[in-house]
């Protein structure tokens, strides 16, 4: 099977840059499109300019406050006391000139994937500048300015009036998405994420469901710190089924965050590029067989640019165009461009040996942990079909 | 932190006239588990809390009953003397009292008069914001010599990196009395280069720990 798809992008997309030590590199989405293009599976017709979201589409989520304050700092005219209220100046979201264009082009770049799938120019769109989680109402958090994420489903909410399936699988709980839609009943949302007790920002327990109107339609799967392959995707996939049988969306949203693997520098999950064949597969699966294919994907966070992420994006699109992953060799092609710039050995094939993988001693332990935990986060859906 | 700071001032009270189907009533509208029973000076006389009532209430096996028990005044069952406590005491103390006196619920009384109530899930809430969790941030874990000054030491490595500290708490090292265990909750996303200047410093971390490398 062959799906129509697009490829949000623009190098425009690049100039969400904080500063060149700073671990959240859009590098990275460069990296993938060339990637992608070295293995020719991106043709340039593929390619759709991202546009940039407009001060009223910033607000369908974001005060006003917050986006006048982000427009200051990104003239560099917000004081470091000023920007402490929105979260700026910090060490994950440091100010930089330019600040606000290129955030409202992430967001852009999200709602032109939305348009071109809900216009039906395409069955599935990926903007991988977009994913940006943890960005809140009137804060910045989390390497996060504005949240396209959480503009995006605004949107199709007020534009389209559809109901919107958000699938988080950064290693980090999608907080700033499940609050903004906490008490939503048109507004699922699922994060399957590295437990929150040691890594940020904290949230994501089993029992945080929603409120009022949107109690039972907020879920989260939080796994053991150096959860592997096996637990990760049996846990994943049970959940992401049922959930989507509960609730019947008309599109489903992914944000892809590749930073479970093993050798992401900030997180503790070890999982390897055997997750990010599957995650696309089944978001690819589960939009046909619920939302007439309506599948719109976003990056998020992964912090080894060089090994992890490439790879890990190439594969939804590969997903979205052929509904198969890339295997085999990385293109020479692509290896003799970036080995020079790349402080560690570039990856050659498209799959980790499995002789690399980390050994995990606890591995029996947390996998039962991470298994009683998904029943607990099913624990309701299940209700509801036994009547 | 003061009794203050955490108290319930929108108080549900009843008279000790007032009878134990009123209690029940009120105990399952509210979704409350303890009511002060206060006279017309709004004086702490009773307490009665929803054990109190169950244990008045006609059993639900009896098919036959005529729930007139529920007719009788609360006086009756009321428990009194009450302890109750001032708005100016610490937190840590009424903590001391929900545990030695194994009760669930304490009313604030100033001036002889009911101004508040504090609730065994008032003290675990705020037991949840001394520990720093409901705020966005990462977790980091030191062992350290039990010797003074050792805290601003590491915390002047957070300092230095301008990391925000959200919560620290001190627990003990097992049995060990030469070593505590700082724990420490900072606002950031990438704890990384606090965590390696840390481990440059000689500090021992228990999490992130070494099992793994190159993860942290």
């Amino acid at each position: 099977m062959t799906c129509n798809a697009s490829f949000i992008y623009s190098d425009k997309l690049l100039n969400y840059h904080f500063h060149s030590d700073h671990p959240f590199n859009q590098k990275r989405v460069q990296l993938t499109k060339e990637l992608l293009q070295a293995a020719h599976l991106l043709d340039s017709a593929e390619i759709m300019e991202p546009r940039m979201a407009t001060d009223d589409e910033l607000a369908l989520f974001h005060d006003h406050a917050y986006i006048e304050a982000i427009k200051q700092a990104s003239r560099g005219k917000l004081s470091d006391v000023d920007g402490v209220e929105f979260g700026l100046g910090t060490e994950d979201t440091p100010t930089f000139n330019g600040m606000h264009e290129a955030s409202a082009y992430l967001v852009g770049g999200t709602l032109t994937a939305v348009d071109q799938v809900l216009q039906e120019r395409v069955d599935h769109s990926l903007n991988l500048g977009g994913g940006l989680h943890h960005g809140f109402k009137r804060k910045a958090s989390g390497f996060c300015i504005y949240n396209d994420g959480a503009v995006a489903i605004k949107y199709i909410r007020e534009k389209y009036n559809l109901k919107v399936l958000y699938i988080d699988t950064d290693a980090h709980h999608g907080d700033g998405v499940q609050w903004a839609f906490y008490d939503d009943p048109n507004v699922c949302t699922f994060s399957i994420h590295e437990t929150g007790r040691y890594l940020f920002p904290g949230t994501g327990n089993v029992n945080e469901r929603g409120i009022k109107e949107g109690l039972g339609y907020s879920f989260n799967l939080p796994i053991d710190a150096f959860t592997q392959d096996e637990s990760f995707l049996s846990s994943y996939e049970s959940a992401f089924k049922e959930i989507v049988d509960f609730f019947n969306p008309d599109i489903i949203l992914t944000q892809n965050g590749a930073d479970a693997h093993y050798l992401d520098p900030l997180t503790h999950l070890c999982t390897s590029m055997k997750v990010y064949e599957r995650i696309p597969q089944l978001a690819h699966e589960l939009a046909h067989k619920y939302c007439e294919g309506k599948w719109v994907a976003t990056g998020g966070g992964g912090y080894d640019i060089w090994r992890v992420v490439p790879r890990a994006w190439a594969q939804i699109w590969s997903i979205m165009k052929c509904n198969e992953p890339m295997r085999g060799s990385i293109p020479s092609l692509w290896l003799d461009k970036w080995q020079t710039e790349s402080n560690q050995a570039l990856p050659i094939y498209w799959h980790d040996p499995p002789e690399d993988l980390p050994v995990i001693p606890r591995e029996a332990e947390i996998n039962e942990k991470n298994a009683k935990t998904l029943s607990n986060t099913l624990k309701y859906t299940k209700c509801n079909q036994n009547g | 932190m003061l009794v203050e700071q955490i108290m319930k001032t929108d108080v549900v009270t009843l008279p000790p006239t007032a009878t134990i189907a009123e209690a029940l009533k009120l105990l399952q509208k509210h979704r409350i588990r303890h009511i002060p029973i206060v006279n017309e000076d709004n004086n702490v006389v009773g307490i009665v809390s929803d054990r109190d009532v169950r244990d008045a209430s006609p059993s639900i096996f009896e098919k036959e009953a005529t729930n007139s028990e529920l007719k009788n005044e609360l006086k009756t069952i009321m428990s009194h003397p009450v302890v109750t406590i001032h708005p100016l005491d610490f937190v840590e103390e009424i903590a001391r009292i929900f545990y030695d006196e194994e009760f669930a619920s304490l009313p604030v009384v100033k001036n002889n008069k009911l101004i508040g109530i504090v609730t065994e899930k008032d003290m675990l809430y705020t037991l949840i914001q001394l520990t720093g969790t409901h705020v966005q941030s990462s977790h980091i874990e030191i062992k350290v010599p039990h010797r003074p000054g050792i805290l601003p030491e590491v915390a002047s490595i957070f300092g230095e990196r301008k990391v925000n500290i959200v919560s620290v708490l001190i627990y003990p090292y097992n049995d060990d009395p030469n070593f505590k265990v700082l724990v420490f909750r900072i606002q950031t996303i990438n704890p990384t280069p606090v965590i390696e200047d840390l481990r440059k410093a000689g500090y021992e971390l228990l999490w992130p720990h070494n099992i793994l490398e190159p993860k942290l």
